[in-house]
């Protein structure tokens, strides 16, 4: 396989070609924020928290191939407020009440905010209404934080293929929904796996809840990304 | 030269970053060198008397007196600052902000079933304040300077940004400050 080099910031990056510039800067140390994106999942570049600039075009990193010389901006001021109104855009599209949320802590969108530093949302708060389903045995289902990445849709199937989430409706009401049928027969690994997955609150074992203390916590002391690239942005 | 004005309020909150500015440890003695208080639950000045420099507001608006007190506020402080989540956002009691305020108060007064029969009453006294139709982030009444978010506001948060405020110096916020619970 033949081996290309990309630039990031002016940062030589080199990788076998074929790979997505997301990939290609997680294997060189480069942190690119995402949070649609999952590890041995298809991207769908659905959040496009991963956005990046290449010759004046954005484009998000967890979907566009790399192809040898491109030079990626992956930090530039404007971007990364782009990046932050994303997320801000998806704290006041939910109802996102971090204090009560079990996943406090865990959780990959509060976890970017504190990496960005958002201490209020620029847009106003939308309080949508939103049902919190509980029909399947083993989990709930909290829509109020779902943030559509769909990695649960993408990740949890039983064993002959078939999807237990699937999303419903379109545009702004859609949803996440449970196949009632599949759900019920969701192994106890299955069940903590489709917690696991889901990047915010939304899913959740029936049963648990607060394990941890706080302090010991995933993001707690050590900023998401961490774990690719030491630093904060700026 | 005199101490910069410092002044407080809990609209709808629970209290909890007032406890949280108290839970400075010692420098709650260098904060009595530092600044003078005004209107606040903690030394009991119900008005304001004098300009303020820094109004510290815990707590969202769920009613018309949180609106006054709110705009009496952003009157006499040079600097607002939303502290805690509710501030911010609403927080815990804007749970109630899908459901409608008929609903809401028959449950609390009328359906819940700790009410005595008896006392089956909505409570419509004219000196009881009105209930908002939801709760409503404090920058979405009046222009609000600065933000601390948490549940509450980590100590140190609150002190770094206090101290920050009335020397006039940037934050120097570290990884650990911002919490949002």
């Amino acid at each position: 396989m033949s081996e290309i080099t990309i630039t990031i910031d002016g940062r030589a990056c080199k990788s076998p070609a074929g790979r997505t510039i997301f990939e290609v800067a997680r294997t060189n140390g480069v942190y690119i924020p995402t949070l649609c994106n999952y590890k041995d999942l298809r991207p769908v570049g659905s959040c496009r928290v991963c956005t990046v600039r290449v010759a004046g075009r954005y484009m998000a990193a967890c979907t566009q191939v790399a192809i040898d010389g491109m030079a990626v901006e992956n930090t530039a001021p404007d971007l990364e407020d782009m990046r932050r109104s994303i997320l801000e855009m998806l704290f006041v599209e939910g109802n996102h009440l971090c204090p009560s949320c079990e996943k406090s802590g865990n959780c990959e969108l509060q976890a970017l905010a504190y990496r960005y530093q958002i201490m209020v949302p620029r847009f106003p708060f939308q309080f949508p209404v939103r049902r919190v389903e509980a029909v399947a045995p083993k989990l709930l289902l909290e829509h109020n934080r779902c943030i559509q990445c769909l990695r649960c849709v993408r990740s949890i199937q039983t064993e002959d293929g078939r999807r237990i989430f699937v999303p419903q409706n379109r545009s702004r009401w859609r949803k996440i929904g449970v196949d009632p049928r599949l759900a019920a027969e969701l192994t106890d690994e299955m069940a903590l796996k489709a917690m696991e997955v889901c990047p915010v609150g939304s899913i959740l074992r029936k049963g648990v809840g607060f394990a941890v203390p706080i302090g010991r916590r995933k993001f707690d002391k050590t900023p998401i990304g961490t774990d690719v690239a030491e630093g904060l942005p700026r | 030269m005199s101490k910069p004005v410092i002044a407080t309020a809990s609209l709808a909150g629970c209290f909890g970053c007032h406890m949280s500015l108290l839970d400075i440890d010692d420098r709650i003695l260098k904060l009595v060198e530092l600044v003078e208080f005004n209107k606040s639950p903690i030394d009991d000045i119900k008005t304001f008397t004098k300009p303020v420099d820094v109004g510290l507001i815990e707590g969202g608006c769920c009613n018309s007196e949180n609106v006054e007190n709110l705009r009496a506020f952003r009157k006499n402080c040079k600097v607002l600052v939303s502290v805690g989540e509710c501030a911010i956002m609403g927080g815990l009691p804007a749970l109630r902000n899908g459901i409608p305020v008929r609903e809401c108060l028959e449950e609390a007064f009328l359906n819940s079933p700790t009410v005595a029969p008896e006392d089956r009453i909505i409570p419509n006294d004219e000196e009881i304040p009105i209930v908002l139709d939801k709760v409503y982030p404090c920058h979405e009444i009046v222009k609000i300077d600065h933000f601390l978010p948490g549940c509450p506001p980590s100590a140190d948060l609150i002190w770094e940004a206090l101290t920050a405020l009335v020397e006039g110096r940037p934050l120097n916020l570290t990884y650990e400050m911002i919490k949002f619970d």
